[in-house]
């Protein structure tokens, strides 16, 4: 059953979701970022070394050349270890808890593990971003001393949606028995159009 | 409910036996800490295994070839050891899945009917989870809530050691397979400092006794040398050190983690901090470069002076094209010029003896490079007395001549500052009073000129020497407080210091239950240097930017660097 629906992110850029169930209570949400494109690169690099060449030709010295080269090296490594996502995952393991991970660019992952004995419950949430309002996935932690009150709303898939929330947003609960799921957005909120990839059946 | 089983990779290609764990009260699961093979005696197991406060989980079945009748002889074993829950676990050879069978006592006169409770195995590896320390770490004694179940995982493995160390180079009459059966891993080093380390805390001890005694000879009680001894940073240093000394030389061995921690980075930094002594003594006394040293003190300090000689010509004559008032021009810079002159007899005096104070001062470097530092700023401090005496002399005047410009203008406007109320009130003057108060009035704001350039001039100095001497504490600091083993404990031994876990999945086929690895999750950099930081006698500004730049404004003497005592926080 496959759909053709894209699935974009607040600014426009395509990613993708990937879910896989590996067992009856344990499963996996992958959502990728685009991988980052051989153009844009050799737009930034050529245009650095070309106003690196430019200021050369003015000043003769060549400590500008180096020091154009040693940018560009350091910047693309500054941005493929910490700035760019490659994808970002979310394993929900029944009655163990939820782990969230992102992994960039180069390798790197950075892993939480939030256990259920801390979770007070997973809602939809809505903010206002500049002129639009947008709706993410987040979290609700429990106050260890309060058990009624949320202690912190953490995000998920926070870097692929380009989205960096506080956390004194106005939490909007869902009606009882709603179930919020990725796949299904509510009909009447527009302009997303979703493309499920092959997701693997038990 | 999903049934939790947390499994030791070690275990994972034992021969059959019987599992030996703990189940987690409060949620569904269970760890496993050993397997016990056969033969074995029940009663042995069962003292064995009260001896160590756990107890029998379960079988598990790893058919070799030749072992076909196992299944049902580790079936009847649950009526040997009577548990609430009985737990079969079966693997095959080749296959990577477990199968798990689960006998409730209520029902257990039905055979196991795949009543397929859905059963997770998590897999974590026995050594490193014993080993680790799950952070935010949390104390003991008042605990609102149960522990999470990771938290209560972590402590079953951590508190059964004593359960590895009882099953010694296969002496026992049991045999087992645990993260230790392969031998008794150890260190000779380690042992070997293990044991000088009884008769050093001793002999550190009786010398410190010794040091508190001289210390608390009366003496140094007298009032201007205790007085000294707060100021100079050396002798603050001197007590911070032995207050460090006294901790670690008690030969009990720490009691909890965060104890252990302390201890450790508390002798990793005084070790650190003496061999970069060491390196600058030895850098010091080659070469002769104390007698360098000395050298270029004598004349740095004439150099200094002879500034001082022209920044005071200057201000006396039409400093920045203002005019200054002739006659207070004259007579301040005259009265700094005559202590300028005093102090380049002074230091004149003392040059032959420089050469001798930097050597045996040098060799204080050897109880640590932080001591050299501090006894460098308690010299910088000794030498720019006079700008301290000068930024006295000039914030004092400077703020007599404010204090009295600002009641003065309140009686030109015909108020009073009142002082039952806290609040400026109006009043009526007499005439001669209105008169007199004009006329002062008058003078100290024509004077304000000249007072307020020498005192900017003077504090700014000052300010010069207080960030050096800034700098200076606040490397001490940094030496004093880094917890250099927690670092070095994260960087090669990221396992103990642990934030919390992930987990990944290793099979999921289908009608086999579901098996994931539990993975440590380090703690960052940054956490470690925060949680484990030695407290010290930081010092740190006192006051805000605003409120610093208002007491500059008013003329308040500032003493911007505070000094916090360890005892009070």
């Amino acid at each position: 059953m496959m759909e053709d629906e894209t699935f974009t992110d607040i600014s426009g850029k395509t990613i993708s979701l990937d879910c896989q169930s590996h067992s009856s209570f344990c499963r996996e949400f992958t959502v990728s970022s685009p991988k980052v494109s051989i153009g844009k690169v050799m737009v930034y690099t050529c245009s650095v070394w070309l106003l690196a060449y430019a200021a050369f030709f003015i000043t003769q010295n060549t400590a500008v050349l180096s020091s154009a080269i040693l940018i560009t090296l350091v910047g693309m490594m500054f941005h493929i270890h910490f700035v760019k996502v490659d994808h970002e995952s979310l394993l929900v393991i029944g009655s163990l808890g939820i782990q969230v991970s992102s992994s960039y660019a180069s390798g790197r992952e950075i892993t939480t593990f939030i256990e259920m004995s801390k979770i007070k419950d997973i809602v939809i949430n809505e903010a206002i971003y500049m002129h639009q309002i947008i709706y993410y996935l987040c979290v609700l932690l429990k106050d260890p001393s309060e058990p009624n009150a949320v202690s912190s709303v953490v995000p998920l898939f926070q870097v692929s949606q380009r989205l960096w929330v506080e956390e004194e947003v106005e939490v909007c609960r869902l009606r009882p028995g709603v179930i919020p799921s990725v796949l299904n957005f509510p009909a009447h909120l527009g302009r997303v159009r979703a493309r499920k990839t092959t997701t693997k059946q038990p | 409910m999903v049934l939790k089983i947390f499994f030791p990779q070690c275990c994972n290609r034992a021969d059959s036996g019987l599992l030996v764990g703990r189940w987690i009260s409060g949620h569904d699961s269970a760890v496993v800490l050993a397997v016990i093979h056969y033969p074995f005696i029940p009663g042995q197991v069962k003292q064995y295994v009260q001896q160590v406060g756990l107890s029998v989980l379960g079988s598990w079945s790893l058919p070799k070839e030749g072992q076909e009748g196992m299944e049902s002889f580790l079936r009847d074993l649950s009526t040997i050891f009577p548990q609430q829950r009985w737990l079969q676990i079966r693997r095959q050879m080749g296959k990577t899945g477990f199968t798990c069978e689960v006998l409730n006592r209520d029902q257990s006169k039905t055979p196991p009917s795949f009543e397929e409770e859905k059963v997770i195995f998590v897999h974590y590896e026995q050594r490193k989870v014993m080993l680790s320390q799950l952070h935010p770490i949390e104390s003991g004694d008042a605990k609102t809530d149960p522990p999470s179940e990771l938290r209560q995982v972590f402590q079953t493995v951590a508190l059964s050691q004593p359960l590895f160390f009882l099953d010694k180079y296969d002496d026992g009459p049991l045999k087992s397979t645990h993260w230790q059966s392969e031998g008794r891993e150890a260190s000779i080093i380690v042992e070997l400092l293990k044991q000088a380390s009884v008769p050093l805390c001793l002999l550190l001890s009786w010398l410190l006794s010794v040091w508190t005694w001289i210390c608390s000879v009366r003496i140094f009680n007298f009032y201007p040398l205790r007085f000294l001894s707060t100021k100079l940073s050396t002798c603050v240093q001197l007590s911070y050190r032995t207050e460090h000394m006294k901790t670690l030389s008690s030969p009990k061995p720490a009691a909890s983690h965060t104890q252990f921690m302390r201890k450790a980075n508390m002798l990793v930094s005084v070790l650190v901090d003496v061999a970069l002594g060491v390196l600058l003594m030895l850098w010091l006394y080659r070469d002769d470069h104390i007698t360098m040293l000395a050298n270029t003190l004598v004349p740095a300090a004439d150099h200094v002076a002879k500034e001082l000689d022209q920044l005071l010509q200057w201000l006396m004559g039409a400093p920045a094209g203002l005019k200054m008032n002739r006659a207070l021009d004259q007579v301040l810079g005259r009265f700094f010029l005559y202590h300028i002159h005093l102090w380049i007899s002074y230091i004149h005096l003392m040059s032959p003896f420089i050469e001798g104070i930097l050597w045996y001062g040098g060799l204080s470097a050897c109880l640590g490079l932080s001591f050299a530092l501090s006894l460098l700023s308690d010299m910088v401090a000794l030498f720019t007395f006079h700008i301290y005496c000068f930024y006295v002399y000039g914030a004092r005047l400077y703020c007599l001549k404010i204090y009295g410009l600002s009641s003065l203008w309140r009686l030109f406007r015909g108020k009073k500052w009142n002082v039952l109320r806290q609040r400026v009130d109006s009043c009526s003057y007499d005439l001669d009073q209105l008169f007199i108060g004009t006329l002062l009035f008058t003078i100290l704001l024509f004077l304000l000129p000249t007072t307020a350039l020498y005192y900017l001039v003077f504090t700014l100095l000052r300010l010069v020497v207080v960030l050096f001497q800034g700098v200076l504490h606040l490397s001490v600091d940094f030496i004093n407080s880094f917890p250099l083993f927690a670092v070095g404990l994260r960087i090669c031994r990221s396992y103990r210091l642990a934030e919390g876990v992930k987990f990944r999945v290793l099979c999921d086929e289908p009608g086999v239950a579901l098996h994931l690895l539990m993975e440590i999750n380090p703690l960052k950099v940054s956490t470690v240097v925060q949680t484990y930081q030695t407290p010290t006698y930081s010092c740190y500004p006192r006051d805000s930017w605003l409120a610093l730049v208002k007491k500059l404004f008013v003329g308040e003497l500032i003493y911007p660097w505070r000094h916090k005592t360890t005892k009070a926080d």
